[in-house]
């Protein structure tokens, strides 16, 4: 056998000789180059969502500053209360002779219609997680979650329109809904389309707990439902947590299934059984036909800014939330 | 009280209380066996050590004797093992009722992700004991024993994974005491510790003897020499040989032992 080249020879024959002993930087242009073109990528498309949020806050913009918009409608006009006869009346009218934006219906309806959209399926997803991620054999795991997960990718449209015709008359011939379209049948729409999304983050937080807490919980005496319930879920929380926050933002921003399957009458009740509409459907339905630049475009451009700012706070808060929780469960530091 | 009368530690005598005997064990992974044959008494009330190289099986035997196997894919297990008479792979035997009475402390210190006092609670609560004050009784008893009540008595409701190593461990060692387990099954419980806490582990083991069975896996022989009445030496699978601990480090009957513990091979 021929001498055997040892670490130390190949280290020194790949540095080269002389370069091996030096401490200054080598071959550093190409190195910069990829650094600046991957920092360039990442201010991109951070510059590009604080544009869209300039150029939404923007449009509406006028609703606070021009006289002209206000002989229609003012901010605090979107918030109260039209009264007519001793009544209260929220309306939101904005193609009617006296155009009424009164954006609490709206409010209402997305936050029904998600709240639904969260109860259906984080319940429904977190026990798919647990049954994937504790019970299920390896081979069903492996089956069950790029197939959950792939229906992540059924459009929104097709969702919408199955709760639009099968769905709704379920429901209808069930409950006997007074509405046809009405919260129920689009927060149930959405719950479908939040499921995978929810799941796959929860079953990927459920994974994450350590083999060795299982195998301490077993190992106290604990039947698998007891090690399940009391050590692997609640140290998995964060995460799910993250899934529910993650399921809220894609629910209040999904528009084509509440279009389809709400009914979109901007009734102001509790009733899930009544039409709703949603600020997501208003905008998405309104602004295609709306004049540009007229009182009820700054209108929609404002709700659009308003379900921005949503997003972002729950997002925000949601975040901070699951950090708390994390450093709760871990070394309080 | 559970044995009538200890054997002193050292005398091992004929009729001695055996809390756990295995015989003729035979584990597989697949087609791999990991453990062939073994007999071996646990006598009550004493501490024995299972020496021998790594992958000699002496975990997979541990791992046996509370049926912590038994959710690893694709394992066999042949052969009787019983406590206190009682077969523990018998029909009808509960696993989980075998882990209340036969408790185990893992390699790598494991607390939950729960306050120190939620940590120690987890086996009364799964076992169904409730009342806060009994429990919170219990769980001062179980981290005294521990030898650590002093150190966190003041941060009960802090978390379990704020300890340091060897508190951990200990934490480890008070949850599976609460429940007041018959045999302690512990995995190499000081290899990821330092001296000083390997030392607390070690008298710790020391103090429990007079009171509960332990069965401790070690890759270190001076640890078996210092803690262990009794030695059993695990080589390929089998158990080579077992025996009083001075007898094993000082007048080995096979070659093979005599050969690990002067360092020869392992």
């Amino acid at each position: 056998m021929a001498a055997p080249m040892t670490a130390h020879t190949r280290n020194a024959e790949a540095l080269g000789e002389r370069g091996s002993r030096s401490l200054r930087r080598r071959g550093g242009l190409g190195e910069r180059t990829v650094e600046i073109a991957i920092q360039l990528v990442a201010l991109v498309s951070i510059a590009a969502i604080l544009l869209i949020l300039v150029f939404v806050g923007k449009e509406a913009l006028p609703l606070l500053t021009s006289a002209e918009v206000h002989k229609e409608v003012t901010p605090l006009g979107m918030l109260a209360p039209i009264q007519r006869s001793g009544e209260s009346l929220y309306m939101w009218q904005p193609v009617s002779d006296v155009a009424k934006y009164n954006v609490i219906p709206l409010i209402v309806g997305s936050v029904k219609v998600t709240l639904v959209a969260l109860v259906f399926a984080v319940p429904l997803s977190v026990a798919a997680a647990l049954f994937v991620s504790e019970y299920a054999s390896e081979r069903v795991r492996e089956l069950a979650k790029p197939a959950i997960e792939l229906l992540a990718g059924v459009p929104s449209v097709v969702v919408g329109f199955f709760a639009l015709v099968a769905l709704a008359s379920w429901i209808q011939a069930v409950f006997g809904t007074e509405h046809r379209l009405n919260a129920l049948v689009a927060g149930l729409g959405l719950g479908f389309a939040i499921c995978p999304i929810v799941f796959t983050v929860a079953e990927d937080a459920l994974r994450a707990v350590p083999r060795s807490y299982r195998e301490a919980a077993l190992a106290m005496g604990s039947t698998r439902a007891q090690s399940v319930l009391r050590v692997v879920l609640p140290a998995a929380a964060p995460g799910i947590a993250a899934a529910v926050v993650l399921g809220f933002g894609r629910a209040i921003g999904e528009t084509m299934i509440v279009v389809m399957a709400s009914g979109n009458a901007a009734l102001l009740d509790a009733s899930l059984g009544r039409s709703t509409r949603t600020i997501t459907a208003t905008i998405a339905q309104e602004l295609g036909e709306v004049v540009v630049g007229s009182p009820h475009y700054d209108v929609l451009f404002a709700l659009g800014a308003m379900l921005f700012t949503a997003t972002f706070v729950v997002n925000f808060f949601g975040e901070r939330v699951v950090d708390g929780m994390r450093r709760r469960l871990g070394a309080g530091s | 009280m559970r044995a009538v009368v200890a054997p002193p530690a050292t005398s091992l005598t004929k009729d001695a209380g055996y809390k756990m005997r295995a015989r003729d064990l035979t584990v597989r992974y697949g087609e791999n066996t990991a453990i062939k044959d073994v007999t071996i008494d646990v006598h009550d009330k004493v501490v024995l050590a299972l020496i021998g190289p790594s992958g000699c099986g002496k975990s997979t035997f541990l791992r046996s004797l509370n049926r912590m196997n038994d959710m690893v894919p694709g394992i066999s297990v042949s052969g009787h093992v019983e406590l206190d008479g009682e077969a523990v792979y018998g029909p009808g035997v509960d696993p989980v009722l075998v882990r209340r009475r036969v408790g185990m402390v893992f390699q790598r210190s494991n607390p939950f992700p729960k306050s120190i006092f939620e940590n120690v609670a987890y086996g009364l609560r799964v076992a169904g004991l409730s009342g806060q004050s009994v429990v919170a009784e219990r769980v001062e008893r179980a981290l005294r024993h521990a030898a650590l009540w002093d150190e966190v008595k003041d941060r009960l409701q802090e978390s379990g994974l704020g300890l340091s190593g060897g508190q951990q461990q200990r934490l480890c060692i008070a949850r599976a005491l609460a429940v007041e387990p018959e045999v302690l099954l512990m995995d190499e419980p000081a290899s990821a510790l330092d001296p000083i806490a390997t030392a607390k582990i070690e008298d710790l083991i020391s103090e429990l003897r007079s009171e509960l069975t332990i069965v401790i896996v070690t890759h270190n022989m001076q640890q078996a020499a210092r803690v262990s009445q009794r030695t059993g030496f695990f080589y390929m699978g089998r158990l080579v040989e077992v025996g009083e601990t001075s007898t094993i480090f000082t007048r080995p009957k096979q070659r093979e032992t005599e050969d690990y513990i002067t360092g020869r091979f392992g």
